[in-house]
């Protein structure tokens, strides 16, 4: 117990992302679930319209900043150190301070659902309620009087010093710790869509913070960031939370992206395809994404100059995505193609991210957007892509590194169940929205007229949600099962090409016994010109020295909810209990002697 | 007449056996502004298609010819191919060429301005209803806009709180209403009819309530209509409930937020000179009859969220709601 609470060992960590991300992610999909039970007859009354509008906005905020992110950055955690033949990250400590301060922002985050008490309200009263975009001016404390918005914007900025923290630890831990001979051209894809990742974090996340910040000294100070009346205005809020918001939805794909590039060749038993091209797409995207915020925006009237820029970059933004689907595509081509689970779940993110991306070219176009923006239209795009990409692609890489993180393999049968089970739910779950949303019914509302005649396509969506819940079912099945009767994996399962599969599993605190030394991209692999490099011995020939744990990254990370507990509660000793908590836990941590 | 849309609506009929027209489809245009947006659109899709349809059938073609099988001589390991990649930059690309310049194109037909002769309207969003003025007919209505056939409408819109969206799909694309700015949209509606739109941006908790009828008359219509608007309030025959309504109406909280002229001049709420004469109440919520008048004084926020039009206290008595309901409902 102890031991995983001091841990700073990126393979515990990766793991403690794992449970914590999913049991989040869980807590999302019931959110979900409410939401689709409410909206599956018109006129639905199972919760109230306040009570509708913390769904959905929870449901927002907790799949993108509490499950996906973090699911992404357990296979950052786990994976990564791994592929470039690293024994830890660069700041193992650092690294545990991220896990800390994302669990404890979203154990605050979630409280909200229960404390209402404590503000004189009912519990399912103050939970957050102002959509995950939070828009300004119905953000400020004129038209959201309660603690509602002041959970959510202080919750975001704990979330985003765990993001900001992790995100400068593995681009260091990329750039620097890389095994003799791994240049960057030799680097495993997913690390390399990782590194564009958290170049992404590092510069999108103090946007956010910014835009979170004006908004904290207008609802705490007075202050009139987003006021109009004082000469402000609340588009300045739209603008800070795209700029940040559009670049978001990269850091949630691209991740996915790099499983679906490591997972395709090993079962196709083909290198990737145009890997060059597919590593200089990700960069590119990862650039054009910072020029197309405003594509979010056209129904603000930014005027018809602005509007046909940013569609322009939009548009363009879609060639390097399609460039990847044609590589993996052409991976394919030509393979020996083994239809394991974690393949089926890396074609499914194909098939299912082509519909939402060109459903997105539909809504990059700003006349036919304005049809488009806030109907449920845009509820089925961000679906496809988020759930039909992003998610799929994660329980890829789930099926594809489980065995390498607990030396188990999952069962393929259950598996294909769950594949299958998701595929078609997902599908009859917001395939419908397209038309649900043509026909005319916004999104975030928590009941619909009968005459809108969009019924039986809402009952249908319904159906679909509690189809995937089924699905989820059977992969928690799947995952328990491993711990008893999951087979072993053995180093390597599957035959893969980069460093991760040429050690133990689960790896040995060390990972590797000793540094490999590369000397090409599939290190593992006999190719036309080389053949598979020899496997580290399993025992190490010399001593390995690993640090030990550290109770001082936990220690700070309790100082930054108490600090937002302070201006939440009106209480400024909590500030400076906070900031001691804070300091102290840094100061120890700066001063922990090095052998443990 | 609609367009044909074998996959559209008919296809959504022939899945679910279901029926109805859909008041608020955007598929099915009723004005030059939602005529061109769906015209971009049916042409954005069927490119969009095809694509899907290649790409598609490239992936199932992959999956099935390369499938493993025994014996299968270990693949080829290709790492790439210059020309494929061109090849397969350049032809997105210009596909989104047929796609941008029709796009350019409506952006700038579409940009909100109308003619010089268009009927100017301001469009103010409130949590949760819709005020209109006419300024060039010095006319105020709420939730229910009219306007006439065969003249463009030019409408202004702002936001008195936080940021709203007006969106009436028959006849256009949305546009938000946002405190502190003015947006425009024009459109000429092609059929006279009643069309129903509602707040398209999440606005608190009645968003989902914040609903709006546009009414398009023939030319004659409107103008009888404008007509009636311009007039006092009818005023009640002595004795009757109406009359007695309109002295619980003045001596109530009712005359804070309500404006009917003559009579009070508030402006919280929307205005009730003619409130007779709309078919709903509570911004398109309920039809405008007795019983649900009666229900919405007596308790707003129960039927709608959050209202601002909170419980009277101390409580109206029965007979009070009674005599309002039928001096509303005299408000021709
Ligand atoms: C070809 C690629 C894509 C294009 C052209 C595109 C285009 C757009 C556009 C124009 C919007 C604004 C729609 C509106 O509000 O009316 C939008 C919304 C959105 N997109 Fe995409 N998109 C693409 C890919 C992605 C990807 C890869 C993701 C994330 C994994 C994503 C996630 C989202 C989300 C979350 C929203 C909605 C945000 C909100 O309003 O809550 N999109 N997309
Ligand atoms: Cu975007």
């Amino acid at each position: 117990m102890k031991s995983w609470l001091t841990t700073t060992d990126h393979k515990r960590i990766g793991l403690l992302y794992f449970f914590t991300a999913f049991a989040f992610f869980l807590i999302g999909g019931i959110e979900a679930l409410v939401i689709r039970a409410q909206l599956a007859q018109p006129n639905g009354h199972l919760v109230t319209a306040e009570t509708y509008n913390q769904l959905f906005t929870m449901h927002g905020t907790t799949m993108v900043f509490l499950a996906l992110m973090p699911l992404s950055a357990s296979f950052f955690n786990y994976i990564v150190p791994l592929q470039i033949g690293a024994r830890d990250v660069a700041f193992p400590r650092l690294n545990a301070f991220s896990y800390w301060v994302f669990l404890l922002g979203g154990l605050f985050l979630n409280a909200s659902w229960l404390v209402g008490p404590l503000f004189h309200a009912g519990t399912l009263n103050v939970a957050p309620d102002g959509g995950w975009f939070g828009y300004a001016n119905l953000t400020e404390r004129q038209f959201s009087p309660g603690p509602n918005i002041d959970f959510w914007l202080l919750g975001l900025q704990i979330l985003g010093i765990s993001s900001l923290a992790a995100g400068f630890n593995f681009i260091v831990t990329i750039l620097n710790l890389r095994a003799p001979g791994m240049r960057m051209m030799r680097v495993p894809a997913f690390t390399w869509m990782t590194l564009v990742t958290q170049f992404l974090v590092i510069t999108a996340f103090p946007v956010i913070t910014v835009g979170l910040a004006f908004l904290m000294f207008d609802r705490f100070f007075g202050a009139h960031f987003y006021v109009h009346e004082a000469g402000a205005t609340p588009i300045l809020w739209q603008h800070l939370f795209w700029l940040f918001g559009h670049p978001e939805v990269y850091i949630l794909i691209l991740p996915a992206m790099g499983i679906v590039s490591d997972v395709l060749p090993t079962f196709a038993r083909k290198p990737l395809f145009g890997y060059t091209v597919v590593v200089y797409s990700g960069v590119l995207i990862g650039f054009m994404g910072w020029g197309v915020w405003s594509h979010h925006m056209f129904s603000v009237g930014l005027g018809p100059i602005a509007d046909s820029v940013f569609s322009a970059t939009t548009m363009l933004i879609a060639v390097p995505t399609g460039v990847k689907i044609f590589n993996w595509i052409a991976t394919l081509w030509g393979g020996d193609i083994r239809g394991t689970t974690a393949l089926h779940f890396a074609v499914g993110f194909i098939a299912m991210f082509i519909i939402g991306g060109l459903s997105g070219v539909t809504h990059a176009s700003p006349p036919t957007d304005l049809q488009q923006t806030d109907t449920y239209y845009v509820v089925a795009h961000i679906h496809y892509v988020l759930f039909g990409g992003t998610i799929m692609g994660l329980f890829a890489g789930i099926y594809y590194w489980w065995p390498k993180m607990t030396g188990r393999l999952l069962s393929e049968t259950l598996g294909k169940w769950h594949f299958w089970l998701q595929f078609v739910g997902m599908n009859l779950a917001f395939f419908p929205m397209h038309f649900i949303g043509l026909l005319g019914m916004p999104r975030r509302v928590y009941t619909y007229s009968p005459e809108l005649g969009v019924s039986d396509l809402n009952l249908l969506s319904t159906i679909g949600a509690f189809l995937i819940a089924l699905s989820i079912f059977v992969f928690l099945v799947n995952l328990l099962r491993t711990r008893t009767h999951g087979q072993r994996a053995g180093n390597d399962p599957w035959g893969g090409a980069t460093l991760e599969w040429s050690i133990a599993s689960p790896p040995p605190v060390y990972n590797f016994s000793v540094i490999p030394t590369v000397a090409n991209r599939l290190p593992r692999w006999k190719t036309e010109h080389h053949e598979p490099m020899r496997d580290p011995p399993a025992t190490p020939p010399a001593p390995i020295h690993v640090p030990g744990g550290s109770w001082w990254p936990m220690l700070a990370a309790f100082g930054l909810p108490i600090l937002a507990l302070a201006p939440l509660t009106h209480t400024l000793w909590l500030a400076l209990v906070g900031a001691a908590v804070l300091l102290a836990g840094i100061y120890l941590w700066a001063f922990e002697p090095f052998e443990v | 007449m609609p367009r044909y849309r074998w996959w559209s609506t008919p296809a959504v009929l022939f899945l679910l056996g279901c029926g109805g027209p859909f008041p608020q489809s955007t598929l099915h245009p009723h004005s030059d502004f939602a005529r061109a947006t769906d015209v971009l659109f049916t042409d954005i899709f069927w490119w969009a298609a095809a694509v899907f349809v290649v790409v598609e059938a490239l992936l199932l073609v992959a999956l099935i010819r390369f499938r493993h099988r025994e014996g299968r001589p270990a693949p080829k390991p290709t790492h790439g191919h210059t020309l494929m990649e061109i090849a397969w930059t350049l032809a997105p690309a210009a596909i989104l060429v047929f796609v941008a310049v029709p796009t350019v194109r409506t952006i700038f037909a579409t940009a909100g301005e109308g003619p010089a002769d268009a009927l100017k309207v301001d469009v103010i969003g409130h949590q949760w209803w819709w005020e209109f003025r006419y300024q060039e007919l010095g006319l105020v209505t709420a939730n229910e806009l009219h306007v006439p056939l065969g003249r463009a409408v030019q409408l202004s819109i702002t936001s008195a709180d936080v940021i709203h969206s007006f969106w009436i799909p028959p006849l256009g694309g949305k546009r938000d209403a946002i405190p502190g700015h003015v947006t425009r949209i024009a459109f000429r509606p092609d059929q006279v009819g009643e069309y129903a739109g509602q707040c398209a941006e999440f606005c608190g908790a009645s968003h989902a309530n914040m609903r709006l009828r546009v009414v398009v008359e023939s030319d004659s219509g409107f103008g009888r209509w404008a007509t009636v608007q311009l007039q006092g309030p009818a005023a009640p025959a002595p004795g009757t409930a109406a009359d007695r309504g309109k002295a619980v109406f003045a001596r109530s909280a009712c005359i804070g937020c309500h404006t009917i002229r003559g009579v009070s001049p508030g402006v919280i709420g929307p205005n009730l000179t003619h409130v007779g004469s709309r078919t709903t109440i509570a911004s398109g919520l309920f039809p405008n009859d007795s019983a649900h008048l009666a229900r919405w004084i007596g308790d707003a926020p129960s039927l709608k969220p959050g209202s601002l039009m909170t419980r009277m206290q101390p409580p109206l008595t029965d007979a009070d709601i009674a005599a309002l309901v039928a001096y509303l409902q005299s408000l021709q």
